[in-house]
């Protein structure tokens, strides 16, 4: 029984340390705003999620359990709402996501390390 | 203001719940991580969400800026009068087993809460009071823009 709870959590906590890992890679490496917010917003809710359910699976019946639990639902509450604070005020101010046309009139080769010049 | 309407619910659900860790941290400091400080900025955070989102009017009319300043004075006070007291009761500045001559320790336990909630009132006034300061300047963009 340890055994199966203890091979559970440890899925949960990698596959959570993943989702958060390709979240901050998809920070860094998405071209514009809006591709960058989705990818960290998303990734960061659903990474905290499988992370607190595989520390409550090691805490077991206690107290610290309930308090990971409490945790997890003001992250989950926290978060999208930051998410949607920062995105709202990227709309009002007049920022507006990149489109595909826009992408191709710039000649670059495809999946290529070289720079977007426009930043 | 009417534009952000998912801040203001989550906002509303979430300050009373700061203020409730605020003092969770202030009273369990001495069984677990935390203490005055962190319990001051915990608290100075909830009043400064509220300004955040609901405009600096309403959180002043609240906790307006004489009181800000009252509370700045008066963590000190209780710091130092909590020292001065011990030397009432004949011991050192700040010798907390005092308070209870029999049983040093709880006189200790006693003396540690009373100083730490002097530390947390200051932390708090101070925080409000430097957010006050910069939140008071002309906004770039008005809240009749949005």
């Amino acid at each position: 029984m340890t055994l199966l709870v203890d091979i559970l959590s440890w899925i949960l906590i990698v596959g959570g340390s993943f989702f958060t890992v390709v979240g901050a890679i998809g920070t860094v490496r998405f071209p514009d705003f809006w591709s960058r917010l989705h990818a960290v917003s998303v990734a960061d809710s659903g990474g905290m999620l499988l992370l607190i359910a595989g520390m409550c699976l090691q805490g077991g019946f206690t107290l610290v359990t309930v308090k990971l639990i409490l945790i997890g639902i003001f992250l989950f509450i926290t978060g999208p709402t930051a998410t949607h604070a920062v995105a709202n005020a990227a709309l009002v101010t007049g920022l507006r996501p990149r489109v595909a046309r826009d992408i191709e009139a710039v000649e670059l080769p495809p999946y290529s390390d070289v720079p977007d010049p426009r930043g | 203001m009417r534009h952000h309407l998912i801040l203001r619910v989550v906002t509303k659900l979430l300050v009373g719940t700061i203020i409730l860790f605020a003092f969770y941290v202030q009273f369990h400091g001495d069984f677990s991580p935390g203490g005055g400080f962190q319990a001051g900025v915990i608290m100075a955070v909830a009043f400064i969400l509220y300004g955040v989102v609901f405009g600096l009017r309403h959180v002043q009319s609240v906790f307006p800026i004489w009181l800000v300043h009252k509370l700045v004075a008066l963590g000190v006070l209780i710091y130092a009068g909590t020292g001065v007291w011990n030397m009432v009761l004949g011991y050192e500045f700040l010798h907390y087993g005092s308070f209870n001559p029999h049983h040093m320790s709880h006189g200790q336990h006693w003396g540690i809460l009373a100083v730490e909630f002097g530390v947390g009132v200051t932390v708090t006034g101070v925080m409000v009071a430097i957010y006050y300061a910069f939140a008071a300047r002309p906004p770039h963009i008005g809240d009749d823009d949005w």
